[in-house]
């Protein structure tokens, strides 16, 4: 049985407590999208800004529980300063660690650390349903079977330390508040795009 | 007119009992499971409560020996299931104060009876001219089909306003009452614990023409309830808030009203008769009964009316008001202003639900951290998200009591909460 500290890691708990980016860039010129999870009222509004293909500056606020806003403060770390195309690339590199496949980091199949459930719960019917889920991220159900880091390899991006963030999916509750800020992100690159095309 | 605040009287012949709480925890098989390696605390009773094992046994006990379809079969166990059937509703008849085993419709749960009222009472009775009365500390399900109801007749919703004690101001109901056809109001909050004065507002109701529901989900589990008493024409609640089974609810209504309404679900044994240009409907309360009916989960609920009535609702109603008494001063001396306690402060003025925050840490957070000391509370906004909004908080976390609760399930819920300080402080 996962315990706290699973949930729980330090990093986690410092991006929390001092979140990073935090705050709202004014739109326009920043675009602006925000994640919204009606089963427990947390609230992610990522702005950002494009120079080219880069996004030069981003911020996020809101409001929500732990995981919600550390995962938020870490996505901004990750993201600021990248790529359009990394930047997505690092959504599905974290989309593949929420999941219930893509949670082992290292690519091995499904061992000890992923909790009795993992095995149990078919990828994309608890999970993958419920809007704003790791599978709905990226819309395509789930059909991805890579693992996290092959996800990452092949992307060329780094997970980093939200890593840390993996423990999550021993919660599936919470893995939702992970993955709102991710889901925000997206819609706000998604718009981006729409404003060039 | 000043809200009142406390649970009807109970019938006066009901003494009083202090309830054997070390003996009914062993009733319940599931409390002595363990989680994270600890007693399993549960304190989430208004969500759902636990069950205790005659209530497991007499469905099993059905399935076993009884099982057939109800009102059909000629054969012996077809009538012994019917009678099983019938008699779980006479059980609940009387538990609540109803003239007759006709006025109990069972349903899928309180939702369900709600929107039974909604779909024919309501469509009937209610058009653009009229008004419904509700407020603004409803459950979703004394809230959404109203507001549908809206939507599609264009009756105006009126709200009773909630005031910073946590009671409502009852100062607007004779306004807000005048031109409408129905009051449909808590008669106890799943949040704040509040207890409108029910009897006072349906006789206000009453008195203007309108017709008064009561969402009984939060008080039938853990109060004496006479339907008489209470002033109501309806009343919805769930069985598996009062230690019964899920999938069954019921509707109590005035035969009268029942006998008016238009059925709900059509079907196999709603009807009277069926031809292929038309049906005439059954009887109350079959005419909302339409297929084949939970037959085992009545069986339980019926079970656990006779447990409920054995430890006396009165005796219940004071045992967990000495509890969340006993939960309020404790979090209060040992945590101070640290704890923000919504709802009315006196355990008097409140049915045994406590919703709080902690500090700033999120009610998430408080519930996954209690949950590792074997806790279990709900975390949320509790299908109340108006009431949020008035709070001015995206969640709370809440712990409720039921029959098997007592001061050491309190003492671990305030001993682990300190350990949130060590991850969030
Ligand atoms: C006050 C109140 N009304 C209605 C309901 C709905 O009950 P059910 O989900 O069993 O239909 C609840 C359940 O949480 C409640 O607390």
């Amino acid at each position: 049985m996962p315990g706290l500290e699973d949930l729980y890691r330090e990093i986690i708990l410092d991006h929390y407590r001092n979140p990073r980016n935090r705050g709202e860039l004014p739109s326009p010129p920043a675009l602006r999208a925000e994640g919204f999870n009606p089963l427990c009222g947390d609230e992610v509004v990522v702005s950002l800004e494009l120079e080219g293909d880069v996004i030069s500056d981003l911020k996020v606020s809101g409001q929500g529980c732990s995981i919600s806003q550390s995962s938020a403060s870490m996505m901004s770390t990750a993201v600021r300063g990248k790529t359009v195309a990394q930047a997505r690339g690092t959504i599905k590199a974290f989309r593949a660690m929420m999941s219930l496949h893509g949670q082992q980091l290292d690519g091995r199949p499904e061992g000890t650390g992923a909790g009795p459930w993992a095995n149990e719960v078919p990828a994309g019917t608890a999970l993958g349903d419920q809007p704003g889920t790791a599978e709905a991220l990226a819309g395509d159900g789930g059909a991805d079977e890579r693992s996290a880091a092959e996800v990452a390899a092949d992307e060329g991006v780094e997970l980093g330390e939200l890593e840390a963030l993996q423990g999550v999916v021993k919660f599936p509750v919470r893995i939702k508040c992970a993955t709102l800020p991710w889901h925000t992100l997206a819609q706000a690159l998604d718009e981006a795009e729409k404003d060039k095309a | 007119m000043e809200a009142l605040g406390v649970m009807p009287e109970p019938r006066p012949t009901e003494p009083v009992r202090p309830l054997d709480v070390s003996r009914l925890k062993k009733d319940f098989p599931i409390l002595e499971r363990q989680v994270h390696g600890k007693r399993l605390v549960y304190l989430d009773s208004a969500s759902s409560s636990q069950k205790p094992l005659v209530v497991l046994e007499a469905m099993d006990h059905y399935y076993e020996t009884t099982h057939a379809n109800v009102h059909r079969g000629v054969y012996e166990i077809a009538e012994e299931a019917t009678a099983l059937y019938e008699e779980a509703r006479a059980k609940v008849a009387r538990f609540i104060g109803a003239r007759g085993p006709e006025e109990i419709v069972f349903t899928k749960n309180a939702t369900e009876a709600i929107n039974l009222v909604a779909y024919t009472w309501g469509r009937t009775n209610l058009g653009p001219s009229s008004a419904m009365v509700t407020s603004e500390i409803e459950h979703h399900a004394n809230l959404v089909p109203w507001l549908q109801l809206r939507g599609e007749k264009g009756t105006e919703l009126r709200y009773l306003r909630l005031r910073p004690d946590g009671t409502l101001d009852l100062s607007e109901l004779p306004r807000l009452v005048d031109g409408a056809g129905l009051l449909a109001i808590t008669a106890a909050s799943n949040v704040l614990g509040t207890l409108p004065p029910v009897r006072q507002l349906a006789d206000v109701a009453h008195a203007a023409g309108a017709l008064v529901l009561v969402d009984a989900a939060q008080s039938v589990p853990h109060t004496p309830t006479d339907v008489a008493a209470l002033g109501a024409d309806f009343i919805a609640f769930s069985a598996h808030k009062m230690l019964g089974p899920t999938g069954i609810g019921v509707l109590w209504g005035r035969r009268e009203l029942l006998e008016a309404m238009p059925p709900f679900l059509t079907g196999g044994e709603m009807i009277r008769d069926v031809g292929l240009d038309g049906f005439s409907t059954n009887d109350v309360p079959w005419k909302f009964e339409a297929g084949t009916p939970p037959i085992a989960e009545a069986v339980g609920l019926g079970a656990a009316v006779d447990y409920l009535s054995a430890l006396g609702m009165a005796s219940v109603r004071a045992h967990e008001q000495a509890l969340t008494r006993y939960a309020l001063g404790r979090l209060k001396e040992r945590y101070g202003d640290n704890v923000v306690i919504y709802g009315p402060p006196e355990a008097e003025e409140r049915a045994g639900v406590i919703s709080f925050s902690y500090k700033d840490v999120h009610a998430h957070d408080i519930s996954q951290v209690l949950d590792e000391a074997g806790v279990c509370v709900r975390a949320g906004h509790h299908c109340a998200k108006p009431l949020m909004r008035l709070l001015g908080v995206p969640a709370t976390a809440r712990a409720s009591f039921s029959v098997y609760n007592d001061q050491a399930d309190v003492d671990v819920l305030v001993e682990a909460l300190s350990r949130a300080d060590a991850l969030f402080g």
